[in-house]
């Protein structure tokens, strides 16, 4: 049951990331890629009627964590306070950045949204690289399970450390590339013409850079945890999920200069999914684990909500997320295929 | 008070207060666009069609406020209230992930069809777009008062030797008492915000001489819903609210009249100014025996006064409460002989033609958004000084490592920001009034029509 809800939430996480990931990775793209206003327009239609569907997976995920692992969600939402708020903030402006933008056709209003949209995108990708760096690198937990972590102390890995350290920054600037590359393989597919090969040189260009990143944050986190490699070495099985990350890398630039740009993506998706799963892996069964005593750990044994609420859970959660994948697969076919010029009016 | 708990309850009190002001006319404008299209549908008429794409573009601005500004309540519990999240999330954890599952799934994937792909489905198609978004605006507004009737009433739960606090009836939680006369009450308060709204905005194009048709529209549809909904938010469901409180939270519905002391055959305070001090009403204008009535429908019937609670448990400000409930009630009152007036008006085929009644109705336009937060600041004021009514205080709650200066840093860090999403939105619902319901095409979200697919 407790592996059963820790899986769940790490499907909803990882969903999350692959699907907000590439409307995240679209505003990173969107000031830099593309260049007049008729671009950035077409790039913002690409994401404008899903973008919403993708952002509620974080609530979604959120709500799962705090109805399964109550504890976690306390301990860890107070404990980096500032960050989330900072995160909320910029939610907000990304938000209002998107679904404003067009309320008005005039170049200073149309250029404040765009930069809030854009900027906000790019600095949420680095918060989150770095919220997972943090869950990796562990935290100063106390006895009372609750901690608090300014914003950076002296910017090294050390038994109290701030949420900036250079370990969780390395991870800031994984995520902003990874979500950058797979925000372009997004918008590759769903435009034509000059955009789309634009989209194809910045997604050719971030890989290799994605490549060294992905290896120097490996060895990184086998630096500063070496105790991330005690689940792989009790299931070697597990060795497959890092092969598989190379192979997903290898195939994205195969798919990507072949010109299978739905292949590309969908290699990029499965980056994001194995990396994600890699550390799922290597943590488990440790939800949050302490910097200075191991025994303070938050795991899924000491955080997890009542038996009835868990059982009961999975027959209504089951039928939720099968009518919200219902919903999700009705809008993505109905806006498939790729998305041209103007056309008459629109809304984004 | 604490200086963490005072800027932790700022912080949530200051959030939420804003936040209310966008849902409030998401639920309640939502109904009267399905009605709108309805119309279309059986009639025909363009003009319906018409009136519900501009109420859409008012309610797509709206929306987008209500999102982001939404999102940072379901953060809160865990950031600014720890310790209430680590022992209740076993129960309120539950309706807050349905709410996330059930109804934000379902509003994010109609609205961009609803608002932007009209000219892209059938028109049973786009009624379906319309009411799926309707639905979802409701079902979340369901999961929210769930949340708050538990900490109102807890039912369904037991309580571990750890202080944890775990469900026993699924269905226990979803249907507490407590839960649905509460939604019945907070959803005739939505309807009132959505008609008056709907109301206002006719009878200015009616005063202006501007978009005739389409006012009439607006007023019929407003009027009829509007009228309903003031009814029943008086009674049965706010009656039935009063009752419920007065059984089960008796100090706050002494704290909420101004009830200092037991009496039998107690009256009704409808204006004064509480002092908590030395417990007595200044200036009171009373109706004799009035809240024994109200309450037990006798005019002698005993009325438990705050003096039969320790003062630990009386509600924390008194004043608040009692302003609070106040205006909530008056404003009420107000609502049923407006809509009632203006209901009678129509019948007889006069309101249009009744410029001082389309005044009355245009300046009443805010006075509904003051009565929701009001109702809700009753409730939430009058819980003090509980979080869990009985069970926990509001003081072993909130984050401890969390210090007050954190949490005023980012008080003021939302203030600024809601400051700028309030000119924003003052200045962009105000645009499309200016406007009106003019006749355009359609507009399209663009993405991948199999006409323009390469």
């Amino acid at each position: 049951m407790l592996l059963t809800w820790y899986l769940l939430v790490a499907i909803m996480i990882v969903a999350y990331v692959v699907f907000d990931g590439f409307d995240l990775g679209v505003g990173v793209l969107h000031l830099f890629v593309a260049r007049t206003e008729e671009e950035r327009s077409l790039l913002i239609r690409t994401i404008g009627p899903v973008w919403d569907g993708n952002e509620v997976w974080l609530l979604a995920g959120g709500g799962t964590l705090y109805f399964a692992f109550p504890l976690l969600y306390a301990s860890g939402f107070s404990g980096f306070y500032l960050p989330l708020m900072i995160v909320l903030w910029l939610l907000i402006l990304r938000g209002i950045g998107i679904e404003l933008r067009m309320q008005l056709d005039s170049p200073v209003w149309r250029g404040l949204f765009n930069g809030f949209f854009s900027i906000a995108s790019l600095l949420l990708t680095i918060f989150f690289g770095a919220a997972l760096g943090n869950v990796i690198r562990g935290v100063p937990l106390q006895p009372d399970g609750y901690f608090f972590l300014p914003l950076w102390t002296n910017w090294t890995v050390g038994p109290q450390p701030g949420i900036l350290d250079w370990y969780t920054v390395l991870a800031g600037v994984v995520a902003l590339v990874a979500l950058a590359l797979h925000g372009a393989n997004y918008a590759a597919l769903k435009t034509g013409g000059d955009l789309n090969l634009r989209c194809r040189r910045v997604a050719a260009w971030l890989l290799p850079v994605l490549l060294l990143l992905t290896l120097a944050s490996l060895a990184a986190t086998l630096a500063i945890r070496p105790a991330l490699l005690d689940n792989y070495q009790h299931m070697p099985v597990l060795y497959v999920i890092p092969l598989l990350v190379g192979v997903s890398l290898a195939a994205m630039w195969r798919l990507g200069r072949g010109g299978h740009e739905l292949g590309a993506f969908l290699a990029s998706c499965a980056y994001l999914v194995l990396m994600l799963v890699g550390a799922a892996a290597a943590v488990y069964p440790n939800l949050l684990t302490s910097t200075t005593d191991p025994s303070l750990n938050i795991t899924v044994f000491n955080a997890h909500s009542g038996e009835h609420s868990l059982s009961v859970g999975l027959i209504w959660w089951g039928f939720g997320m099968a009518l919200a994948v219902g919903y999700f697969v009705f809008v993505y076919r109905m806006f498939k295929g790729k998305i041209s010029g103007m056309t008459g009016g629109h809304g984004y | 008070m604490d200086d963490a708990l005072l800027m932790h309850r700022l912080h949530f009190a200051f959030t939420v207060t804003f936040h209310y002001l966008f849902p409030q006319l998401t639920m309640g404008l939502a109904p009267l666009i399905v009605i709108l299209k309805t119309m279309y549908l059986r009639t025909d008429n363009a003009l319906y069609n018409r009136a519900a794409r501009f109420w859409a573009k008012i309610f797509g601005v709206n929306f987008i406020m209500g999102v982001v500004t939404g999102i940072p309540m379901e953060f809160q519990f865990g950031t600014n209230w720890a310790q209430f999240s680590r022992v209740t999330g076993g129960v309120i954890g539950q309706p807050l992930v349905m709410e996330g599952v059930f109804s934000f799934f379902l509003e994010s994937a109609f609205l961009g069809l609803f608002l932007y792909g009209e000219h892209r489905l059938s028109r049973i198609g786009h009624w379906w777009a319309g009411f799926a978004v309707c639905a979802g605006s409701w079902l979340s507004g369901f999961f929210i008062i769930v949340t708050d009737a538990w900490m109102q009433h807890p039912v369904a739960y037991t309580r571990a030797a750890d202080g944890m606090f775990q469900v026993t009836s699924f269905w226990g939680l979803l249907l507490n008492p407590w839960a649905l006369i509460q939604y019945a009450h907070n959803m005739c308060g939505a309807l009132i915000t959505g008609s008056f709204a709907m109301a206002g905005a006719g009878a200015y194009y009616l005063l202006e001489n501007k978009f005739t048709e389409e006012a009439r529209a607006f007023l019929r549809v407003a009027v009829v819903v509007g009228v309903l909904a003031c009814v029943m938010q008086i009674f049965p469901t706010g009656d039935l609210h009063g009752r419920f409180m007065a059984a089960h939270q008796p100090a706050t519905t002494a704290g909420m009249e101004g009830l200092f002391k037991t009496e039998a055959g107690a009256s009704v305070v409808i204006l004064g100014q509480p002092d908590a001090e030395s417990q007595r009403i200044d200036n009171p204008l009373v109706a004799n025996e009035m809240l024994s009535f109200l309450i037990y429908g006798t005019r002698t019937a005993q009325v438990k006064g705050l003096n039969e609670f320790p003062k630990s448990d009386w509600p924390t400000n008194i004043p608040l409460l009692f302003y609070s409930y106040h205006i909530m009630a008056g404003l009420g009152t107000l609502f049923v002989a407006v809509m009632a007036a203006a209901a009678f008006l129509l019948w007889r085929g006069k309101l249009f033609s009744t410029r001082w009644m389309l005044w009355i109705i245009l300046l009443c336009l805010p006075f509904p958004y003051i009565a929701n937060e009001a109702g809700w600041m009753t409730a939430e004021v009058g819980r003090q000084p509980w979080l869990v009514y009985g069970l926990m205080r509001t003081s072993e709650g909130y984050s401890k490592y969390v210090h007050a200066g954190n949490s005023l840093f980012t008080l003021l860090g939302f203030m600024g920001l809601y400051a700028l999403l309030a000119i924003l939105f003052l200045f962009l619902v105000l645009r499309l009034m200016a406007r009106g319901p003019v006749e355009e095409e359609a507009t399209d979200i663009g993405a991948g029509t199999p006409l323009t697919v390469e």
